[in-house]
């Protein structure tokens, strides 16, 4: 591959993602870990159901008490619409407009951000009320759980971030168009991830 | 080795091992340290039948015992079978579909080196404060109550290794997707390849519950968390679940491989194409989309209800539909077949009765209120001894001899081999048979010792006498691998004579990129095509010889996992207070996440071996051949 090679628009393919093997491997390998993704987050979903609620004998929490809607619901718009913009910016990058798949990607990783300060107010506050990791069954299934969808999104950033200060002087190639595309991939991933954890944690948890 | 790494001093061949990417230097790797923790697992074994010898023995105290025990288990199905298996899934089948490396060599890199840290860890445990002693499915009741560090080893070393091989589960899977050469359809695919694309799904998706599981247990004793302390809400069954959904998948992920290395060694050795091809494959799918839906069976007294207990059992005997079409198609292989009985073929031709006896008992036990007998008694350590011996274990010994010469271009010894086998086999059936009755009698599992008025006496006597058998047949097997390389007598492409794939085509062990011209696949067994139409050079191309795009070694995967090693300690220091953990867990993580990121933002583009140097390439290999040849010729006759 050369890294040298200039794209037009015209010359650019329409799939860069796939369009050497390396892309294909990336590709083909980045959605296979998927699956072994969502086999874990259904093992933590599994547990969490299993220990909704439980605690030692006397316990003042659950989820019907302790969650409140409109803080996760904002989240949840913030993290829906950061999915949306990192679509704008695949589509920028497969038009082979650097420029505004930057901005873009800029735009998506300011809502993480937005999402990942509100999701730690949000622990933050119940371990103010009492409600710490050590303190039950149900906390340490809820910490777990929502945890690592939250370390997820930290990855993501990351990820985001390295690829757009990495590049940001080289343009688009061929060599990291398909990176650009898999972080994208794993974004939407922790975005589907998110909307489970909505219905079952916190709207089934207020429903009671 | 070539004759050009031979020049090489022993410092630039450990360095070159550290950072390959190539995959047939990844299964020797994988080969020698999977190796190696055989021979340390064998030793842990010949320690518990020592001291079962006779009733009442003093050889290990209690605590011991457990110690030997659940390490055992552990190192044989963590850091024995799998890495030996997958020595030859890297050694074989990415040379069975044609292609030049793996589809990630920089992870297959990694994979390695999760692992072999991984176990490197869980070992140390023996001298930084006593092994894990909670039995190699470790369940939280026990863990969780269990003093010092060896349960903390077991979680930590383990999630390690298992990154390793789920990584590698994924890496082949993407090889044989996307990598296959032309013409190489999935229903050419040799059996050996199928099994190993099988059994990385299997990988895929039955590893991230254990790692959840372990999670858990690690969240648990080292950070205060309470998914198994019941007075606090946990639920010690949750283990259990997770450890099973892994475990039972786990156990196809050894033994299909395993069938794998049986079904060529039959074809090969038969001088027939496989019987029932497309049976085989499907009978293959259909046991690792079954082995997901059989975990229950392994907690029958668990007391999850009739209801769950009738599914399960249900669904456990069907597997055994899958397999058994598998037992007659390798029968009516070797039927009318002009068989020779090397070594790998006598090992296959042996592996069907042993096989089946352990499948036979494992049906008895899918009979749920027969597992109440049966639960916990030595009936259960023969049963799984029978297909996890029978089966992996002589699938090991005889891929050992099949691709030895493939993987480092000598020829073992048959008549040592024979040595090893007739010793092995006869102990094995020494020690495992009579344990069968030894449960029936009501001899308990995991038991340090026995009582000299229980009647067990003779019956363990005889148990472990096989053992010594097999630790016999080890040893000259050990002998004859060190006398192999001692003489380095190189052999040709196909020193089976009736190779049928592709590995059997090009030089033992081949060019350091595989091909140098992609070949052409024109069918089932396609260099037994090439070999029955008389084209001399034993393959067809599908390309020109051209410049080859080869990836570059790299140090990086090694310090991943170096990082990954120090922040365990971290981790598990943590929990005693010591003041210097905190810092070893973030400069671990840092060293793990900072080599990543590095390998991130550099570019590594590979290299290319021009025309001319393959060209230069195969003229050596060529002479080389010719001087076999010759050698050959003025030699023995």
């Amino acid at each position: 591959m050369d890294l040298n090679k200039r794209y037009t628009p015209q010359t650019w393919p329409d799939h860069p993602e796939t369009a050497t093997l390396e892309g294909k491997n990336k590709f083909v390998g980045f959605w296979l870990l998927l699956a072994a993704e969502t086999v874990t987050f259904a093992s933590l979903f599994a547990t969490y159901l299993a220990l909704k609620d439980k605690g030692p004998s006397g316990m003042e929490f659950s989820a019907a008490g302790l969650f409140e809607l409109p803080l996760v619901f904002a989240m949840t718009m913030l993290l829906l619409t950061s999915s949306l913009t990192s679509v704008y910016a695949m589509y920028h990058m497969k038009n082979h407009n650097f420029k505004a798949m930057q901005a873009w990607l800029g735009i998506t990783v300011l809502l993480g951000l937005a999402f990942l300060g509100l999701e730690i107010y949000e622990f933050n506050h119940y371990v103010h009320l009492g409600f710490g990791y050590t303190n039950s069954a149900f906390s340490s299934a809820f910490y777990t759980l929502v945890g690592t969808h939250g370390a997820h999104v930290v990855f993501g950033l990351s990820w985001f971030i390295a690829l757009m200060l990495r590049n940001a002087k080289r343009g688009l190639n061929m060599y990291n168009a398909p990176k650009f595309y898999l972080a994208s991939l794993y974004w939407h991933f922790i975005d589907v991830v998110w909307v489970f954890i909505f219905t079952v944690v916190y709207l089934m948890g207020v429903i009671g | 080795m070539s004759s050009n790494s031979q020049k090489k001093g022993f410092g630039a061949t450990i360095w070159d091992y550290m950072t390959t990417v190539d995959h047939k230097k990844i299964a020797i790797l994988y080969l020698i340290s999977g190796g190696f923790f055989f021979l340390v697992g064998g030793v842990e074994a010949m320690m518990i039948r020592i001291q079962l010898m006779k009733a009442g023995n003093d050889f290990l105290s209690a605590g011991t015992y457990n110690e030997v025990l659940t390490m055992h288990g552990t190192t044989m199905i963590f850091l024995a079978a799998m890495p030996i298996l997958l020595a030859f899934m890297n050694a074989v089948s990415p040379l069975q579909i044609g292609a030049r490396d793996v589809a990630f060599p920089f992870l297959n890199s990694l994979g390695f080196w999760l692992f072999f840290f991984g176990g490197i860890f869980l070992n140390l445990s023996w001298f930084l404060g006593g092994a894990p002693d909670a039995g190699w499915t470790n369940y939280a009741s026990l863990a969780l109550a269990s003093e010092g560090h060896g349960i903390d080893f077991y979680s930590l070393g383990l999630t390690i290794s298992g990154f390793g091989t789920l990584i590698a589960g994924i890496n082949f899977l993407v090889t044989i997707i996307n990598m296959r050469a032309p013409g190489m359809t999935y229903m050419r695919m040799p059996l050996f390849t199928w099994t190993t694309f099988v059994a990385s799904a299997l990988i895929l998706l039955a590893f991230p519950p254990l790692t959840v599981g372990i999670f858990f247990m690690v969240f648990d004793r080292l950070f205060g968390a309470n998914f198994f302390d019941v007075t606090m809400g946990g639920n010690t069954i949750i283990w259990e679940h997770f450890f099973w959904i892994f475990g039972h998948p786990e156990v196809y992920i050894l033994i299909l491989p395993a069938f794998g290395i049986f079904s060529e060694i039959f074809a090969i050795f038969s001088r027939k194409r496989l019987f029932g091809y497309t049976a085989l494959v499907f009978a293959t799918i259909l046991i690792g989309f079954y082995g997901f839906m059989v975990w229950a069976h392994h907690m029958f007294t668990v007391g999850l209800g009739p209801t769950a207990n009738a599914v399960f059992a249900l669904a456990t005997m069907i597997i055994a539909v899958p397999t058994g079409i598998k037992i007659f198609n390798w029968l009516l292989t070797i039927w009318g077949g002009s068989i020779s009985f090397t070594v790998p073929m006598i090992y296959a031709v042996a592996f069907i009765p042993s096989f089946v006896a352990g499948g036979v008992t494992g049906v008895m036990q899918a009979i749920a209120p027969l597992d109440y007998q049966l639960h916990d008694s030595y009936f259960i350590v023969a049963h799984f001894h029978y297909v996890i011996v029978g089966g992996v274990v002589l699938a090991i010994l005889a891929g050992t001899h099949l691709y030895w010469p493939k993987m480092f271009g000598t020829m073992l010894s048959e008549k040592l081999g024979k040595w090893t086998f007739w010793f092995f086999f006869i102990g094995f059936h020494l020690t495992f048979f009579i344990q069968h009755f030894l449960g029936l009698m009501g001899m308990p599992r995991r038991v340090y010792t026995f009582g000299a008025d229980q009647g067990w006496d003779l019956f363990n006597a005889i148990s472990s006498a096989g053992a010594f058998f097999m630790a016999i047949g080890v040893i000259i097997l050990l002998v004859n691998v060190v006398m192999t390389v001692a003489k380095n007598e190189r052999v040709g492409n196909d020193p089976w004579g009736d190779g049928r794939t592709l590995e059997w085509a090009i030089p033992s062990p081949p060019p350091f990129y595989n091909f140098a011209q992609t070949p052409l696949v024109r069918g089932l067994d396609p260099y037994w095509i090439e070999k029955m139409e008389g084209n001399k050079e034993g393959m067809v191309y599908a390309e020109p010889l051209g410049d080859i795009h080869m990836p570059n070694g790299s140090i990086i995967p090694f310090v991943i996992s170096f990082g990954m090693f120090v922040a365990a300690f971290g981790a598990m220091y943590h929990m005693d207070d010591h003041a210097w953990a905190l810092p070893v867990l973030i400069v671990g993580l840092a060293i793990t996440f900072g080599s990543m990121l590095v390998r991130s933002l550099k570019d590594d583009l590979g290299f290319h071996i021009s025309k001319e140097e393959l060209i230069a390439d195969n003229e050596r290999i060529q002479k080389e051949a010719r001087a076999l040849e010759g050698g050959k010729k003025g030699g023995l006759k």
